[in-house]
């Protein structure tokens, strides 16, 4: 098999006295569509931001395209984690500044637009996610939720990055504004060719988009498959999870 | 014997946390510094953040300099009347008013205008992962956010600071020559015979230190903020109150630097 795109190896985190990742192993070929799932607090949300050099792993290896970025020097490790877009799990829209701004801010921050063009540009992408130009003047504050997430996804993906996250993109809103994300996404990675990571709460969701599936618990990887077989997998752990079961492996912390 | 080792131990966290914080906030600010001089730059932020701090502080710091004038005057009339020093009182009012409490007030009453409001925007966009999401889209947080902040702040300040001696001796002037019947030309001779460029400069110097203090505290403060919406609170307090400290503090030390020596 070829290198994969994303490698972690023991990528171990805690916080204080806290163990909340310890010794995730995670491959991501390229091209593919990762789905991530876990309960409320394992750490998905630690995973990608360690990947993104937003929290700092106490020890393990972050490979990109074989490189360790951990390892790496500061500059050669902001290069690789460059390529890569984020949608976060509450959106991160920059209240300052207007939804086009938002949505052509890294274009502009990479210097490879004009800030001239910048706004045409920022209009194109938003069609993309299904929002029209009269939204590109507003503040995110005067957006609905569901436009937010759709807002966020176009800032993340206006770059063209060949890696992507997301962070719960569908959480909170109603089903066909999820389903309608679920379709912007897999039209925006199938577009563009990227690989991607995907933390989901939503079954439907993670089949809708993904093509592999990993399910974190205890501080690992328990279990690794095709999304197709989430619903169907005979690991314990994952079939109390996707079934919502409340009896199984998984003991909840407030029935301590 | 356990409670007095429990009370060292106590005593040896709180000194290492000092350490360790003193030690946060030196590489924070030189951090800051290092990336005003480094490119990218953003001179549009630089422009926002000097109209937040300066301009809109302008009302606020020239009431405060003309009242400050008008109750110095008022005040050392009462006071040196007792000697017959009366014509000391525009010495006072000008030497005051630019060597310590222009800089010492605008800084404050700035403190709590801008200083608390980068606190509050730093710390929301903290606790709503928009510092995170700078860094996802290629660019620096230290020097978007901070380093604009840090530099329009060690500006804006000065120039505040020469309206507020100008006002402050307005202030003194129209008290003394309306209300306590000195003449306009002699009251003015006197505020200008006395006045030395180093009175006016140094409490330039002394605005420039203080507006990097209250950009730096509300920076610091509102970029290490967690916990929602109570966090953000702390912050901002934490803010004000350390700049306000620390602008006292500093007020004596340069001081003690910049006029010890000329006696
Ligand atoms: N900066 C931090 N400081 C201290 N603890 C943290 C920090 N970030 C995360 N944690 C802790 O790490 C654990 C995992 O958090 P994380 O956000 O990754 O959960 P998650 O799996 O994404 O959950 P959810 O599905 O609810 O988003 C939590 O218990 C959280 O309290
Ligand atoms: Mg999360």
């Amino acid at each position: 098999m070829s290198q994969p795109k994303i490698r972690i190896r023991g990528l171990k985190k805690a916080f204080g006295s806290k163990v909340v990742l310890d010794g995730v192993d995670l491959d991501v070929t390229q091209g593919t569509a990762m789905i991530v799932i876990g309960g409320s607090g394992t750490g998905k949300s630690v995973l990608i931001k360690s990947i993104l050099g937003l929290v700092t792993p106490d020890s393990g290896v972050i490979e990109i395209d074989g490189e360790d970025v951990l390892k790496a020097p500061p500059k050669r490790a902001r290069e690789l984690r460059a390529q890569i877009g984020m949608l976060f799990q509450n959106g991160a829209l920059f209240d300052s500044l207007p939804v086009w701004e938002n949505v052509a801010f890294g274009l502009l921050a990479q210097r490879r637009i004009r800030r001239a063009a910048a706004r045409a540009k920022a209009v194109d992408v938003l069609a993309q996610v299904g929002l029209d130009a009269t939204v590109a003047d507003l503040s995110p504050a005067e957006l609905s939720g569901g436009m937010q997430k759709r807002v966020g996804l176009a800032r993340a993906i206006a770059s063209e990055p060949a890696i992507m996250f997301f962070d719960e993109p569908t959480t909170g809103l109603d089903p066909i504004m999820g389903a309608v994300i679920d379709g912007l996404i897999v039209d925006c990675v199938k577009r563009l060719g990227s690989t991607s990571i995907a933390i989901t709460h939503d079954m439907a969701s993670a089949q809708r988009i993904g093509d592999n599936a990993a399910m974190l618990y205890q501080g690992r990887v328990s279990w690794t498959g095709p999304a197709a077989e989430l619903m169907t997998s005979p690991d314990p752990v994952v079939d109390q999870f996707t079934h919502g079961r409340a009896e199984g492996p998984i003991k909840m912390a407030l029935r301590k | 014997m356990n409670k007095l080792l429990d009370l060292v131990a106590l005593i040896g966290a709180v000194a290492l946390g000092t350490v360790e914080f003193i030690g946060e906030l030196g590489l924070f600010a030189l951090s800051g510094l290092s990336h005003i001089f480094r490119p990218p730059y953003y001179p549009r932020l630089i422009g926002k953040a000097f109209m937040e701090i300066g301009y809109f502080s302008l009302p606020v710091v020239a009431l405060t300099a003309l009242f400050t004038g008008m109750v110095l005057a008022l005040q050392s009339y009462t006071g040196f009347s007792r000697f017959g020093a009366e014509s000391a009182i525009a010495s006072v009012v000008v030497l005051s008013v630019t060597r310590e409490l222009g800089p010492v007030l605008a800084g404050l009453m700035v403190s709590g205008r801008a200083g608390a409001a980068m606190a509050a925007e730093l710390g929301t966009m903290r606790v709503t992962d928009q510092i995170d999401a700078l860094s996802t889209l290629s660019t620096e947080p230290m020097k978007y956010l901070v380093a604009p902040r840090l530099l329009a702040a060690t500006i804006a300040l000065p120039l505040l600071v020469l309206l507020a001696d100008i006002l402050g001796v307005l202030g003194g002037y129209l008290v003394a020559t309306q209300k306590l019947g000195f003449a306009s030309g002699a009251y003015l001779l006197a505020t200008f015979t006395n006045l030395k460029t180093e009175d006016v400069v140094s409490g330039l110097i002394k605005a420039a230190v203080f507006g990097f203090i209250i950009a730096l505290m509300g920076c610091f403060n509102g970029y290490r903020s967690k916990g929602g919406a109570q966090g953000v609170g702390t912050a901002t307090t934490a803010a004000v109150v350390s700049a306000s400290i620390l602008i006292l503090a500093l007020d004596y030390i340069l001081t003690q630097v910049l006029f010890v020596r000329v006696r």
